[in-house]
C-alpha cells in the first residue's frame, strides 16, 4: 500500500508551535482528503513521540509536550468520538500522582496513551501509598502508572511495591517524573518494574508487559 | 578546616566581582535541612523564626558555609495570598489547592500586604535577627518566585500553560498582580537586611517553556522586576538549563545564575567570564545516594571547570539540599571546596 504522509511534517510544525488554528486546518485536510481515521491516529502519536524524544533531547519544552497534547486529544476526541474505542484486549492502566499535588506529568501520559488507544483509569493526585494502591486494586488494574514531582514522594514508591506484595499484587509499577530523571538508579532502588522517561516511552513499555505475559 | 583568610561577605563579592578569593566560596543551601538539623519535623521548624534563625547560625560553622539563607519554602508566597501548604515529614511542604481555580479569580486575587502577613513575617524577623547576628561578614540571601513562575503554584501547572498560550488577557492581569508583589516582598527582604535577593524561575528555562515564547512572556516580566529590586540579584533555574537564556539573564543585570547539573560547564563559563557569576551546579537528587569519594570527584569537578578567575560559588543545582543527603556528604563536600577551591 502506498505510503501516505498526510501533511506530518506541516502538523509536527503547528504542534511545535503551539497553533492550535493550523494544527487544526491539517487535520480536517487530512480527513477530507482520504477519509481515514488511522492516519489521523498516525499523524498524533508520531508528532508526540517526536515532540517528547525531542524534549528527552534537550529540542522541545514541557510546555511544546503538555499543549501538543491537549490539541491532540482535542482534536481526536472531535474526529474519533465513537468509531474507535479503546481496545478491550489492553491490559487495565492505571495513573496517579503520588503524594504530590501537581498532576502536569500524569496529564502529558494521559493525553498520549488516549491519543495511542488506550484506556487510562485517573486514580487522581495527592495519593498516600496506602490509598494508591486500595483503588489500584478495587481496579483490578494491571499496570500501574505512577508520577511524583518531589523526592521524598518518589521514595514512597517503595512503601507501594511493599503494600502490593503484602496483598499478593503482581501488578506492574512503572514510575516517571522529575527525581526519577535527575537519578538515573532510583526507580530501581525504590523497587519499580520500569521507568518511563518520557510519556511516550510509556507505550513501548506497555507493549513489553504484554507481550512478557503472553 | 584551614583558616580563612576573607569573611564570607569579602569572598562573595570578590567571586561576584570576577576577581579570585582566598577560596571559592560554598552555598550549602539549608532550608528544609534546617529541620532535620534540629532534629524537628518540617512543620514544627518552620513555625518559628528562632528555628531558622539557630540553624543557619549553626550550620554556617558546621559546614563553614558562606551565607544564610532566609528561604523558608517556595510555597510562603502561596500562603501569604491565602492559599495553603501540606506538611510532609521528610521534604519541603508542598502547595495544596490551587488559589485560582477558574480564570475569573484572578480578578478577585488582592497583592498580599508584607508587614502584616504573619508568613512572610517570620522571614523579616529572620532576616534581621541575622542581620543583626553577622550581617557585616557573612551575605543574607533572601529568595523571592518570579512573577512568570509563581502562578505554577497558584494554579497548577497545567492552568498556567493554557493561560500562558490560550488566555493572553488573563495572563497579563496575573502578572501585574504578581509583579507587584514580587517587586515589594524583595524589597521589605532588603530593607530587612539581606543582602542579595535570589529569584527564582524555573519557567524561564527552556527545558520548561520554549525560548521563543519565553521572550515574548517571561523575559520582559524579569526584565523590569529585577530593575526595580533595590539590590543584588541572583536568578535561579531550580535545575532547568540554562544556556539557551543565559544572554537574557546577564540583560536582566542579575549578578549570579544559578545553574543545572544537565549544562555543560566549560561552554557556561566561556560565556560567562566577566560577565555573570556562576551558582552551582551539584546534583542533589543523586547527592542523595553519593560515596564520599563520588562527592569529592563531583566537586572536583565543578572546581576544576570553572573556578579560574574567579565568577564561581559552589552550591547544588536546584536550589535546595533535600533532607536525605548525608551530614558526611556535606562535611565532604565543604572539606574539598576548603582544600581544592583555593586560589594561589
Amino acid at each position: 500500500m502506498q505510503k501516505i504522509n498526510c501533511l506530518q511534517d506541516e502538523f509536527l510544525e503547528s504542534l511545535v508551535n503551539v497553533d492550535r488554528v493550523e494544527a487544526a486546518s491539517l487535520f480536517e485536510k487530512c480527513y477530507s482528503k482520504y477519509q481515514r481515521f488511522d492516519l489521523l491516529e498516525k499523524m498524533v502519536i508520531k508528532s508526540l513521540t517526536e515532540i517528547g524524544d525531542n524534549w528527552e533531547k534537550g529540542k522541545a519544552s514541557l510546555a511544546q509536550v503538555y499543549i501538543s497534547g491537549i490539541i491532540c486529544e482535542e482534536l481526536i476526541d472531535k474526529y474519533l468520538p465513537d468509531v474507535k474505542k479503546a481496545d478491550d484486549t489492553n491490559p487495565i492502566i492505571a495513573i496517579g500522582v503520588l503524594e504530590d499535588h501537581h498532576a502536569l506529568g500524569k496529564r502529558i501520559v494521559h493525553s498520549i496513551l488516549k491519543v495511542s488507544g488506550y484506556k487510562v483509569i485517573d486514580l487522581g493526585y495527592g495519593l498516600s501509598p496506602k490509598i494508591m494502591v486500595e483503588k489500584a486494586i478495587e481496579n483490578k488494574v494491571e499496570i500501574l502508572l505512577i508520577s511524583t514531582l518531589m523526592l521524598e514522594s518518589a521514595l514512597e514508591v517503595k512503601k507501594v511495591k511493599e503494600i502490593l506484595n503484602n496483598r499478593n499484587q503482581s501488578m506492574t509499577v512503572v514510575v516517571g517524573g522529575a527525581p526519577f530523571r535527575l537519578d538515573n538508579k532510583l526507580w530501581e532502588n525504590v523497587g519499580a518494574d520500569y521507568f518511563g522517561r518520557t510519556a511516550s516511552d510509556i507505550t513501548e513499555i506497555i507493549e513489553k508487559v504484554v507481550l512478557s505475559n503472553e | 578546616m584551614s583558616k580563612n583568610k576573607m569573611s564570607s561577605l569579602e569572598r562573595v563579592m570578590t567571586a561576584i566581582s570576577h576577581k579570585e578569593p582566598d577560596k571559592v566560596p560554598l552555598f550549602l543551601l539549608l532550608s528544609i535541612y534546617g529541620a532535620k538539623e534540629m532534629s524537628l519535623s518540617p512543620k514544627e521548624y518552620f513555625s518559628e523564626a528562632d528555628n531558622i534563625i539557630e540553624t543557619q547560625i549553626k550550620v554556617k560553622k558546621k559546614y563553614n558555609n558562606d551565607l544564610f539563607y532566609t528561604f523558608y519554602y517556595a510555597g510562603i508566597e502561596i500562603e501569604a495570598f491565602g492559599g495553603e501548604v501540606i506538611f510532609t515529614n521528610e521534604g519541603p511542604p508542598n502547595t495544596g489547592r490551587p488559589i485560582i481555580n477558574k480564570l475569573s479569580d484572578i480578578d478577585n486575587l488582592k497583592v498580599p500586604e508584607i508587614k502584616s502577613n504573619p508568613h512572610l513575617k517570620k522571614v523579616l524577623d529572620t532576616t534581621k535577627a541575622l542581620e543583626k547576628e553577622d550581617g557585616k561578614n557573612t551575605p543574607i540571601i533572601g529568595v523571592v518566585m518570579s512573577p512568570f513562575s509563581l502562578p505554577i503554584m497558584q494554579m497548577g501547572f497545567e492552568k498556567y500553560l493554557e493561560t500562558i498560550y490560550f488566555n493572553k488577557k488573563e495572563f497579563n492581569k496575573l502578572m501585574q498582580l504578581n509583579q507587584e508583589f514580587c517587586i515589594n516582598w524583595a524589597n521589605e527582604q532588603l530593607s530587612a537586611g539581606a543582602t542579595a535577593i535570589c529569584y527564582f524561575n524555573p519557567l524561564a528555562s527552556p527545558n520548561n517553556i520554549e525560548k521563543k515564547t519565553y521572550l515574548k512572556t517571561g523575559y520582559p516580566i524579569d526584565k523590569y522586576v529585577i530593575s526595580k529590586i533595590n539590590g543584588p540579584v541572583a536568578t535561579h533555574l531550580a535545575s532547568g538549563i540554562t544556556k539557551p537564556v543565559i544572554e537574557q539573564i546577564i540583560e536582566t543585570n542579575s549578578l549570579v545564575l544559578g545553574i543545572s547539573n544537565r549544562d555543560n560547564l566549560e561552554e557556561l563559563k566561556k560565556i560567562a567570564k566577566g560577565r555573570i557569576c556562576l551558582l552551582g551546579n551539584l546534583n542533589a537528587i543523586e547527592m542523595t545516594n553519593w560515596t564520599l569519594e563520588k562527592a569529592k570527584k563531583e566537586v572536583r569537578n565543578v572546581l576544576d571547570t570553572t573556578k579560574e578567575g574567579g565568577g564561581l560559588i559552589l552550591s547544588d543545582n536546584h536550589g535546595e539540599i533535600p533532607w536525605q543527603v548525608d551530614q558526611e556528604i556535606l562535611m565532604k563536600i565543604a572539606e574539598t571546596v576548603d582544600k581544592y577551591g583555593r586560589y594561589e
